[in-house]
């Protein structure tokens, strides 16, 4: 039942793909950098004045980004590797307190997929008992403060811009967590159906 | 530039993987197949990024950029900015670096603080996803909520890092 995320993390590769792919899928998955590639070329052809500074600033760009996701991307595969998630369903329930409130940011932040991965997660986890306190801490911090985002953040808006952020950003998370669960016991629980249905793969 | 802190990340990742490799050589192996395979997922959408990047800060003066988005723009850059975040939906690793280069170039952060909270923490495209996972009480309420907060937290650290 555990969702493999890095498999979805990599931006829509089918599981059961075979590691070679035609070229076909190449120039489809690069399209737009194809796209890019061209207008760059047309610049250089056409208008060779401008061309100098858009080459110098692409490549200064893809010099601090390379040099960043490196790490985060090694960063993703330790975090698949060695946090057991079957666990973390079990210590986010109505009583966990505190200690749930730091396991749902800690969770949420942690380098796994995109948001739209997190939903069935969180679905899965309400249906485990977790609360809609902690839910909604995981998905806020699994949108808005995701670790390896953090780090290309500190890289290129400075640190002081990330822990700013960071800084007003977690107790917001925490603060609309018990907003939302306030509001939703004060109006009969959740309109979702908790008893069957949802399936997580 | 902080190349120190990007440093610090490399000891530290790395040297995570290391001590992981010491102690169990095939969960080290998977980690670093993992790695090689979100680094190459996230690529083409990257590439296409610094790409376009390029060609912004190569094509558009600072000049226009201070004009349209830095602080003599005043609250409507803001709010157009933040609207945009709010509806468009891009990969955080990428917005990161496109805010970056609009920072640098002149735009106000205000404007450039909107544009990532509202991306970051509200999410339009995937609401209708969410609503079929967690029902509409609770993914309307948590985006209505994080609207309201992003933009709040935008203007404290405009206010903050000016």
């Amino acid at each position: 039942m555990k969702p493999n995320l890095a498999q979805q993390t990599t931006g829509g590769t089918p599981q059961d793909e075979p590691v070679q792919k035609t070229l076909k899928q190449w120039l489809l998955e690069y399209r737009l950098v194809l796209i890019v590639a061209t207008v760059d070329l047309l610049i250089w052809i056409f208008a060779s004045a401008q061309a100098a500074p858009v080459i110098h600033n692409t490549w200064d760009y893809l010099i601090e980004m390379v040099v960043i996701l490196i790490p985060v991307a090694v960063l993703m595969g330790l975090f698949e590797v060695w946090v057991p998630k079957q666990l973390i369903g079990k210590y986010l329930g109505h009583e966990s307190g505190w200690k749930g409130i730091l396991l749902a940011l800690l969770f949420g932040a942690a380098p796994t997929g995109p948001l739209y991965v997190a939903f069935p997660i969180a679905a899965m986890l309400l249906k485990k008992g977790a609360s809609p306190l902690n839910v909604i801490i995981l998905l806020n911090a699994w949108a808005a403060i995701k670790i390896p985002q953090l780090l290309v953040e500190a890289n290129f808006l400075g640190p002081s811009f990330m822990l700013v952020r960071l800084a007003l950003t977690v107790p917001s998370a925490i603060l609309m967590g018990w907003l939302i669960q306030k509001g939703i016991e004060r109006t009969g629980g959740l309109d979702i159906d908790l008893v069957g249905s949802e399936n997580i793969s | 530039m902080s190349s120190t802190l990007t440093w610090n990340t490399y000891v530290i990742v790395f040297g995570a993987l290391g001590i992981l490799a010491l102690r169990d050589r095939a969960k080290a192996k998977q980690a670093v197949k993992i790695a090689v395979k979100s680094f190459f997922g996230i690529l083409p959408i990257m590439l296409a990024f610094i790409g376009l990047i390029g060609l912004l800060l190569g094509l558009v003066s600072p000049e226009v950029i201070v004009r349209y988005l830095g602080q003599g723009a005043g609250w409507w850059a803001t709010l157009t900015a933040f609207v945009l975040g709010v509806v468009l939906y891009i990969a955080s690793l990428v917005s990161i670096p496109l805010a970056a280069s609009l920072l640098r170039a002149g735009a106000s952060m205000t404007t450039v603080a909107a544009f990532i909270t509202g991306l970051l923490m509200v999410n339009t495209l995937t609401l209708p996803l969410e609503i079929k996972h967690l029902g509409k009480k609770m993914a309307l309420s948590r985006n209505l909520l994080n609207l309201v907060f992003a933009f709040a937290i935008a203007i404290i650290i405009g206010m903050v890092l000016q």
